[in-house]
């Protein structure tokens, strides 16, 4: 009973196990460092052990394989810069449809006697990573900057409904039993394809829904073909995936005041109003000397960050001013719009990766109430998330979507690099407001004279 | 290789769907990207299915995708956990920091 196969399966069990167990730790900020060392011990198992799974051979190959493949990540993923986050996250997601797809492949491509579910499974697992696959490239060319247009051809729903059907008219032969070379590779090449014209026309600022769409789909795609080749720990966490990434597209879709099916059918844009709003009054400019000391002999101070500031690089001196700040005895907090970033907790990423610690972190909902004894809210680097324009304005764009409450506090300043309107080309209310002031400057030295201002007064 | 039969495996996803669920459930929204990251790590998983199908491929044709897919898999595999090992070792609360200094 104990032999290799025996060992093989329990050691599966383990990772399985592991997984979850390190999943569910990475949900709680105080023991999520250690949940990813927990599920990457699973791994590291589970790969040594199929090694040892009967009946295999070309362990060289494997061997070379495991090499290219994990070599070229680990190097491009220490040396991503964690602005570039997200569309790392989409490549390596891709690369995990393509895998599950090409196991389909392998298996399509054998044919032989199979059960019904062993078809299907093997057939959708199959269309769906091939989905994942392209997809996520087209995702990560998207936000890398190498496609930068949204490509909208009339009559692309038309083409993707029928290349739709063209996959299930397919697929359906292959179940059949129909599983020539020439059917199996059309399946896979239309599959292909159709991830590629499903992503083409979504915006960049909606991606991040897309690429958590596409890691549940592969996670799908995984549990399926762990049901083909019988492997039961591809299936947990295949499932286990699926099942949290669908939930967690809902919740960033929620977050992004959008619905699943608005992002994936419509471009940005092309719903809501138009109403850019009309400037009324004027822009006024503050000081640094001025600033310095609103913040310095302030109670408390709301820093808002937008990805602007990532951009410039100033989450750095930030994290400086927060410090001296702190040593006067200002209470200093920072608040977090959904969308600051590229992707929901983005921002604390980048804002974690300068030193800020995630106590001083606090989302929209916890931080709302508190602008109102607030004395200073600093922006930087964010605009339509606190543009009042959202909440008294129908005609807005934007108007629905939730903001931070920065107009109010006693004060509010903003750093911003000149006297335009920002990304979406809306005008910003709440610069025109009475208790606003503009600091202008690039990010990074606009905070570094704020940083000289306080430590003069 | 154990034998999983229809209703069996119906079972496991079943359960597994809701663990999952249950895992991500009310989780705060400063762990999203990381979660995403961490959640895109496990499904590497399929770095072990793409080693079976290149062990017991024969045909060149069968070599050459169960290659392609062992590299792919292993890029999820290794790529997941770098990132997210990256961005979690980021995280620390203000107590941990006074630590350090």
């Amino acid at each position: 009973m104990f032999d290799a196969l025996w060992l093989v399966e329990a050691s599966y069990f383990i990772a399985a196990a592991l997984f979850i167990i390190g999943l569910k730790r990475m949900a709680s900020p105080k023991t999520a460092r250690d949940g990813i060392v927990w599920a990457g011990a699973a791994m590291v198992l589970a790969t040594l052990v199929t090694f040892m799974y009967p009946g295999m051979s070309n362990y060289l190959l494997i061997i070379v394989a495991i090499a290219i493949g994990g070599g070229l990540a680990w190097i491009t993923g220490k040396r991503v810069q964690m602005t570039a986050m997200p569309q790392m996250i989409a490549l390596y997601n891709g690369m995990g449809g393509g895998a599950a797809a090409a196991i389909a492949a392998v298996e399509l491509f054998k044919g032989g006697d199979h059960s019904l579910a062993f078809m299907v499974l093997a057939v959708l697992g199959g269309v769906i990573g091939s989905i994942a696959f392209s997809g996520s490239l087209i995702a990560f060319a998207k936000l890398q900057g190498w496609l930068n247009k949204s490509i909208r051809l009339p009559g692309q729903h038309i083409f993707n409904a029928l290349l739709g059907v063209v996959i299930i008219v397919l697929g359906a032969s292959i179940v059949m039993g129909n599983d020539s070379h020439l059917m199996v590779s059309m399946f896979f090449v239309s599959s292909l394809v159709l991830g590629i014209t499903i992503t083409i026309p979504i915006g960049g600022a909606d991606m991040p829904v897309v690429i958590s769409l596409y890691n549940a789909l592969t996670g799908l795609a995984v549990a399926f073909e762990g049901f083909v080749i019988g492997n039961a720990a591809m299936i947990i966490a295949g499932t286990v995936v699926g099942a949290a990434g669908t939930l967690l597209t809902q919740l960033m879709a929620k977050a992004m005041n959008r619905s699943l099916a608005n992002v994936l059918f419509s471009g940005f844009g092309d719903t809501g109003g138009t109403d850019t709003g009309a400037a009324s009054g004027t822009m006024k400019e503050i000081e640094d000397g001025d600033a310095g000391v609103a913040m310095a002999y302030a109670k408390k101070v709301i820093i808002i960050p937008g990805y602007g500031m990532a951009v410039a690089q100033a989450q750095h001196k930030v994290w400086e001013l927060t410090q001296q700040l702190t040593q006067r005895g200002v209470q200093v907090k920072f608040a977090i719009h959904p969308v600051a970033g590229r992707m929901p907790g983005h921002m604390n990423v980048l804002l974690a990766e300068a030193g800020v610690p995630y106590d001083l972190i606090f989302d929209l909902e916890e931080i709302n109430s508190e602008f109102a004894s607030a004395d200073v809210a600093l922006v930087i680097g964010a605009n339509d998330v606190v543009n009042p324009a959202a909440r008294n304005n129908p005609a807005s764009p934007i108007f629905g979507m939730p903001i931070l409450d920065s107009d109010k506090a006693a004060q509010v300043i903003v750093i911003k690099r000149g006297k335009g309107t920002g990304f979406s080309g809306i005008e910003n209310e709440l610069f025109f407001l009475d208790n606003c002031r503009m600091l202008y400057g690039d990010g990074q030295e606009a905070a570094a004279r704020l940083v000289a201002a306080v430590k003069a007064s | 290789m154990i034998e999983i039969t229809g209703f069996i495996a119906l079972y496991i996803f079943l359960l597994a769907a809701f663990t999952g669920y249950e895992v991500i459930a009310r989780v705060p929204v400063i762990l999203h990207t990381p979660l995403m990251s961490g959640s895109n790590f496990i499904h590497g998983i399929v770095l072990v299915g793409a080693m079976v199908a290149l062990g017991h491929a024969e045909t060149p044709l069968e070599l050459t995708i169960g290659f392609v897919g062992t590299v792919l898999a292993a890029g999820n595999a290794v790529g997941g956990w770098v990132v997210t090992e990256r961005m979690l070792e980021m995280f620390k609360s203000s107590r941990e920091e006074k630590k350090h200094v």
